[in-house]
């Protein structure tokens, strides 16, 4: 696990057991005592970034709790004498009645883009492992989507899914299939921005399993083949198997990071239209910033909401990793 | 050999056709801002630019260019800030031992988790206070708290590879500890720097969330506002439009040409992208 992020130059080596996804905790501080002067030492270079997280973490999360937990208005906002109210804005936030559609666009845009970027990712990546000419260049190229800016790839994506003149309905069009107005129709926004976000975690998938499949040794495919495995038993009795520690760590961190999607969302649709594609994130982001009237308690009450949600996977995900680590 | 290459050619046209695919949004991009205006809505679009203007760039050169500077600057300065914070960490998290330096580390690994609009209100509310909302500074702040954790953990993973015994050397000969760490980790640690800096760029570059709520605006705004405005004022000059995020992605292409393996390393070692 140590070595996982080993210097880039081998590119062999760096994911010794494809779930380098995070640096594990190091060695417990006590196995070996050093001197105070060395702890002293230790912490004058830990304390930048201590007091950082404690500045630029710890507060902001802290004044997002404050905001929750009162009745801010815009002129209470900038003074900062809003009255405590308690679970107050919970409450309206869960009377409300884009609560529960709100739910069901996270769940619905969180399980369909992780399912769909997960199958493609693989089955691209097996497909990788294979040798054939470019095949190292084409799987770079593959990364392409992934480091765009995300408004590059949501505003591209807004024009291709125009109802007038995108390419999607031309090529529809083509097939003799009639026009769908993929942003501006309730029915189809959500999929509109859900297909987005599919192309632009697929390349995160690929790389992350590709390098996951390169530690399955080929003796065994060698074995399985001598025995008379065709490739799809291959596959089913011997990659997917052995990759489940991968595929699992891959999984919850794009769900953790599925979760807390809003770019892609806000740019293609602002979560609408009539809300048909808000999901949390957005609703937060609509509550707080996008109204003439803002609703900062209830959006930070929402935003409290989602970081409740990425905290509890962002645990299972620790837990998992350490049981990897360890067995 | 030229049997193999035989056996092997359609999984490389399979390969292409994928990848083609795949790239599709990224040609149809390139395709629409060299689409003249009044070729924009005509139906159905055409596939190549065969009329092609560069109509859309000189837009681009008209209007956008503070927006590019504007970027830059806070890309470079979110590198700066994020480097002099994450590498001294990761030094101590590898080299020396801290106790409650596991605390620490669980600490960053959560912070990631925390999405990205709930750290944007947070700094909206403290800004506001501090009459800092708008300024490119507090932008650089703001950023740099997408790419310290992640290079708090790739420092800690690269320096933990550096044999003790030349630390120990170092020490030997009268090295303090700062000492050590300037001249023989650091330097030793360029790839991780390297790594870590092409990151914090590319995602203060690709920033809209908090550019969007702390600097709406202002005077300095970054590019991705540039095209977010474009897009909000209902311009339907499409072309300048994808012209402009022809000039975003520029950062992300230079990186993938020029230092692909340093981004595999980072993806892998856990990039994440809010």
């Amino acid at each position: 696990m140590k070595q996982t992020t080993h210097p880039p130059d081998h590119p062999s080596a760096h994911v010794r057991n494809g779930a380098a996804i995070a640096a594990p905790p190091p060695a417990p501080a006590r196995a070996r005592r050093r001197p105070a002067s060395e702890q002293w030492a230790a912490w004058a270079f830990l304390a930048p970034v201590t007091l950082y997280l404690a500045l630029f973490y710890a507060y902001p999360l802290y004044r997002n709790l404050d905001l929750s937990l009162r009745d801010y208005t815009v002129r209470s906002f900038v003074q900062g004498n809003a009255p405590f109210t308690g679970i107050e804005n919970y409450r309206t936030v869960l009377d409300d009645p884009t609560f529960a559609p709100a739910l069901l666009h996270t769940v619905v845009f969180t399980g369909v883009c992780l399912l769909f970027q997960y199958a493609i990712g693989l089955a691209l990546a097996v497909f990788f492992t294979q040798h054939f000419r470019l095949s190292a260049t084409l799987r770079a190229l593959f990364l392409v989507p992934w480091l765009l800016p995300l408004i590059v790839s949501a505003s591209t994506w807004s024009w291709m899914l125009n109802s007038d003149s995108g390419i999607v309905n031309a090529a529809l069009h083509a097939v003799g299939i009639g026009p769908v107005n993929w942003l501006t129709s309730p029915s189809w926004s959500l999929t509109s921005v859900i297909i987005a976000n599919i192309w632009i975690g697929v390349p995160f998938n690929l790389v992350v399993l590709h390098s996951g499949l390169q530690s399955i040794p080929a003796s065994l495919y060698e074995a399985a083949a001598l025995d008379g495995a065709n490739a799809w038993q291959r596959f089913w009795r011997i990659t997917f198997p052995l990759l489940r520690p991968v595929s699992a760590i891959t999984l919850l961190l794009g769900l953790i990071y599925t979760l807390k999607v809003f770019d892609i969302i806000w740019i293609m649709t602002k979560g609408g239209p009539a809300d048909s594609s808000t999901t949390f994130a957005t609703w937060s982001y609509q509550l707080g910033f996008g109204n003439l009237l803002p609703a900062f308690g209830p959006g930070a009450a929402v935003g409290n909401l989602l970081v409740v949600a990425a905290l509890v996977f962002g645990l299972i995900y620790l837990k998992v990793q350490r049981k990897q680590a360890l067995s | 050999m030229n049997r193999r290459t035989g056996r092997t050619w359609w999984k490389t046209a399979l390969g292409l056709l994928l990848t083609a695919l795949m790239l599709f949004p990224v040609y149809w991009m390139l395709n629409v801002s060299l689409t003249p205006a009044r070729d924009m809505r005509k139906s159905p679009p055409d596939l190549f630019p065969a009329h092609g203007t560069l109509d859309g760039y000189r837009t681009v050169l008209d209007e956008q260019l503070p927006y590019l500077g504007t970027s830059l600057v806070i890309g470079l300065g979110t590198v700066v800030l994020t480097v002099a914070l994450s590498a001294p960490a990761g030094y101590a998290l590898a080299k020396l031992r801290p106790r409650g330096g596991g605390i620490l580390n669980f600490v960053l690994l959560a912070a990631q988790m925390i999405p990205g609009i709930i750290m944007a209100m947070g700094f909206y509310a403290i800004y506001l206070q501090l009459g800092l909302l708008q300024s490119v500074p507090g932008l650089i702040v703001a950023d740099s708290t997408l790419a310290v954790p992640f290079g708090v953990l790739i420092f800690t993973a690269f320096m933990s590879g550096i044999p003790g015994e030349l630390l120990q050397a170092a020490k030997t000969d009268g090295a303090g500890a700062l000492r050590t760490f300037w001249s023989v980790v650091l330097p030793m640690s360029r790839n991780a720097v390297v790594t870590v800096s092409l990151f914090a760029f590319l995602w203060s570059w690709s920033d809209f969330v908090f550019a969007g709520t702390l600097v709406n605006g202002g005077a300095h705004e970054p590019i991705t506002l540039g095209i977010y405005h474009y897009i909000g004022n209902n311009n339907q000059e499409w072309n300048a439009i994808m012209a402009t995020a022809v000039v975003a992605s520029l950062p992300a292409a230079v990186i993938l040409v020029l230092a692909q393996r340093y981004v595999a390393a980072g993806v892998t070692a856990g990039a994440v992208k809010d």
